[in-house]
């Protein structure tokens, strides 16, 4: 870990806060201390967490739950669908789900991996990649995108498209669906449907191929800048399916070093708070998880794209796992470690979705008619993991006699990589900010690395990707020397 | 036979017949939530407000005469039916997204059918605890706008007295006649006619939640006027 998380003596240090003014799940904030030469002494990224819902789901029926939990975030509503659901099939005994069933909850997984990998990466971060982190602020952005790159921007917009149909005919809505239910679904893809969707599918695939292209070109040209921007080792958790392939549905947990070798392998999820615990900081709202047996300050991980196309053996679809086996050993696995090693593995990850979505599309029992799985011996608790776009999710409920939640935990993909990103813009700081006039360039560097592992914090359905921002400049007195605000237009005023 | 006139439209009726029951027998819609065929009139709601020699008027429980001329569908009147369940949505907890009578809700059908598109006014946000003490069935009391059905088809059909609506005015709510105030401990059955009357999402069956996909409710494949009138067709 670098030592950037406390300065010694703050009370002599210059203070610079970035903060987000809206927020589409929990509220977020950098703040960094510069001393008198510039020189950054702390930085820390505090995310105001939202477990305001943990509280507003107890005395609920558990029923209404996996609909509910939509709420918690405006870019993946269906992750929580599913995790809802996965824990609801676990506390009615209906965990063996049928094969329509199965292959439906499936395929509107893949279907938000997609939407949500396309919006990820072209809407948000592919101004940064393809502009420069610092070209003009009036630019950087999706309409920017569409004039100087129209073909780029239009497949980016239609393989979202195509993600979100899937998820309005498997959900049956875009947002707010009901499809996924305790113990099955309630509803499978229609004839009419499974065609309109395969009429489209070989060109998803072949785009998603285009869109892997794309980071592999972007990291040819600067290779040296990729890699090392906002680097730092970390291990990593994600499922694995029973034979180590990678399944973003359903699996077990695993945990590596960065060498590679296991901490540990095949764990139940069932019983996630045996291997993962969650530490409390001073000065953040939200929780650090850890790897228990190893301790907070050794045993804090990555989640998301990076950590899962690292830690599975393979991927179960051909063109997705020899992107996999080219990402891994690309500069001798430097490009695995890389903070914007995340987006090349995104985009891995939705060659896979695609893949998979074409799969399932072929396989007639999508639109199979037993949906429900029978009814199996009642637990008190139920427990659903999914790996989410931006990795692991965990759904904990226990639920009473009368069938009412009295207690709810969740562990979103920000929490698990709370640490992570700390560590990023630390490493960012000192690489780019470190006795330097602050700029909006440099600033926007900070952003850069959050977005490589999360755009609900770049604010990213409110405002085109800009995340609004206020930044204020303080001496060492306390005194306020500047300050300066880029409203999401992308404007930058300074005062 | 006897006639009024129904926005200039004719509609006969028989002896004793409400307005609202001639305008729904001969096909015309009426807004209305608290009037259930089966039931007695208990006129509380008043969308089904009509004006009648500029007199405003409950149409459910205002007889219909030979020669009155009834306004029904105007801008004033659908804008307070408006204004009204505005009133009912702010009063009570009805999210629609997240909420299993979605698309088998009246309110919701009415609100569409004005063309409610926001709640206007400030959320009271009830936090009325459920009542999930019954094996097959759960009370939500944050959705009940007091229409009384329950209270009526408990007593006049099941001949239990399981529900009543106790306090005045604001304060007026629903209360479930045992020591307790437990549905688990009164008769309440499943085969109750009180188990299926509530017009919102009061009244639930246990673990049916989401069953019916979206495109299959009822309110997704007609509009409610159209709903009402087959409804009645039905039952004849
Ligand atoms: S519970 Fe339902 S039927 Fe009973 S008064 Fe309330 S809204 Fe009407
Ligand atoms: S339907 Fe007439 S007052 Fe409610």
């Amino acid at each position: 870990m670098n030592t950037l998380e406390t300065a010694e003596n703050p009370e002599k240090l210059r203070r610079i806060a970035i903060d987000p003014v809206s927020r589409v799940e929990g509220h977020g904030k950098v703040t960094l201390l510069l001393d008198e030469d510039n020189r950054v002494r702390q930085v820390r990224l505090h995310i105001v967490e939202f477990r305001g819902f943990e509280k507003f789901i107890q005395g609920r029926p558990y029923w209404e739950v996996p609909v509910m939990v939509q709420r918690l975030c405006g870019i993946c509503p269906v992750s929580h669908h599913l995790a809802a659901s996965k824990a609801m099939d676990m506390l009615l005994g209906m965990e063996k789900l049928t094969p329509a069933a199965d292959k439906n909850r499936r395929l509107m997984h893949y279907g938000q991996i997609l939407q949500s990998h396309a919006l990820h990466f072209f809407h948000l971060c592919s101004p940064d990649l393809l502009f420069g982190f610092d070209s003009e602020v009036a630019k950087r952005n999706i309409v920017g995108i569409a004039a100087a790159f129209p073909e780029v921007a239009k497949k980016g917009v239609l393989l979202r498209k195509y993600g979100q149909e899937i998820i309005r005919m498997t959900a049956g809505k875009k947002i707010h669906g009901t499809g996924s239910i305790p113990g099955g679904v309630n509803k499978s893809l229609s004839k009419e449907e499974r065609k309109a969707l395969l009429g489209e599918i070989y060109t998803m695939v072949s785009w998603s191929l285009e869109a892997v292209g794309i980071v592999k070109q972007l990291f040819e040209s600067n290779r040296e800048f990729f890699e090392n921007f906002g680097r730092f080792d970390a291990k990593s958790l994600s499922l694995v399916r029973a034979d180590g392939a990678m399944d973003l549905y359903h699996g077990d947990l695993r945990a590596r070093e960065i060498d590679g070798k296991k901490i540990f392998d095949h764990f139940d999820y069932r019983h996630y708070w045996d291997v993962i615990s969650e530490d409390v900081k001073p000065w953040s709202y939200m929780k650090f998880p850890y790897l228990g047996s190893l301790g907070p300050d050794e045993g804090w991980y990555r989640v998301g794209p990076l950590a899962r196309i690292s830690n599975c053996d393979f991927i179960p679809t051909p063109l997705a796992d020899r992107e996999r086996r080219e990402f891994l050993e690309y500069d001798d696995g430097r490009a695995a470690g890389a903070t914007l090693g995340y987006h090349w593995a995104r985009m891995i990850e939705m060659l896979h979705a695609a893949e998979n979505i074409k799969d399932l599309l072929h396989d007639d029992e999508i639109e199979g008619e037993d949906l429900i799985a029978r009814q199996g011996e009642r637990a008190g608790r139920g427990v659903g993991v999914i790996e989410a776009p931006r990795g692991t999710l965990i759904h904990h409920y226990r639920v009473n006699e009368e069938d009412l939640v009295i207690r709810a935990n969740l562990i979103v993909s920000t929490t698990h990589n709370n640490q992570a990103m700390n560590e990023a813009i630390r490493q960012v700081a000192l690489q780019y900010l470190d006795g330097r006039e602050i700029t909006e360039g440099l600033l926007n560097h900070i952003e850069v690395a959050i977005r490589a592992f999360d755009p609900c914090l770049s604010c990213a359905t409110h405002a085109l990707g800009r995340m609004p921002l206020e930044i204020e400049l303080f001496d060492c007195e306390g005194e306020k020397l500047s300050s300066a605000s880029r409203s999401s237009e992308g404007i930058f005023l300074a005062q | 036979m006897k006639s009024f006139l129904l926005d200039g439209e004719r509609i006969s009726f028989e002896e004793g017949e409400t307005i609202l029951q001639a305008a729904i027998r001969a096909g015309k819609y009426i807004p209305h939530l608290c009037f259930h065929p089966e039931f007695r009139p208990h006129g509380s709601c008043k969308l089904c407000t009509v004006k009648i020699a500029g007199r405003q008027s409950a149409s459910c429980t205002r007889l219909a005469a030979e020669g009155l001329e009834v306004e029904s569908e105007t801008a004033e009147l659908n804008a307070e039916r408006l204004l009204l369940t505005q009133m009912l949505f702010v009063e009570g907890n009805h999210f629609c997204p997240s909420c299993e009578k979605s698309g088998d809700c009246q309110l919701q059908a009415t609100a569409y059918h004005l063309g409610m598109t926001s709640a206007h006014f400030d959320h009271f946000y009830p936090n009325r605890p459920v009542d999930a003490s019954h094996p097959e069935y759960l009370l939500d009391f944050n959705r009940c706008i007091l229409c009384s059905l329950c209270v009526r088809a408990s007593r006049d059909v099941d001949n239990k007295n399981v529900f009543a609506l106790a306090g005045r005015g604001i304060a007026t709510h629903l209360v479930v006649n045992a020591r307790s105030g437990k549905l688990g401990d009164t008769d309440f059955a499943a085969t109750d006619k009180a188990a299926s009357v509530c017009p919102v999402g009061v009244i639930l069956k246990k673990g049916k939640g989401f069953s019916v996909p979206i495109g299959s409710r009822t309110f997704d494949k007609k509009e409610i006027g159209e709903w009402v009138d087959t409804r009645l067709k039905e039952r004849t």
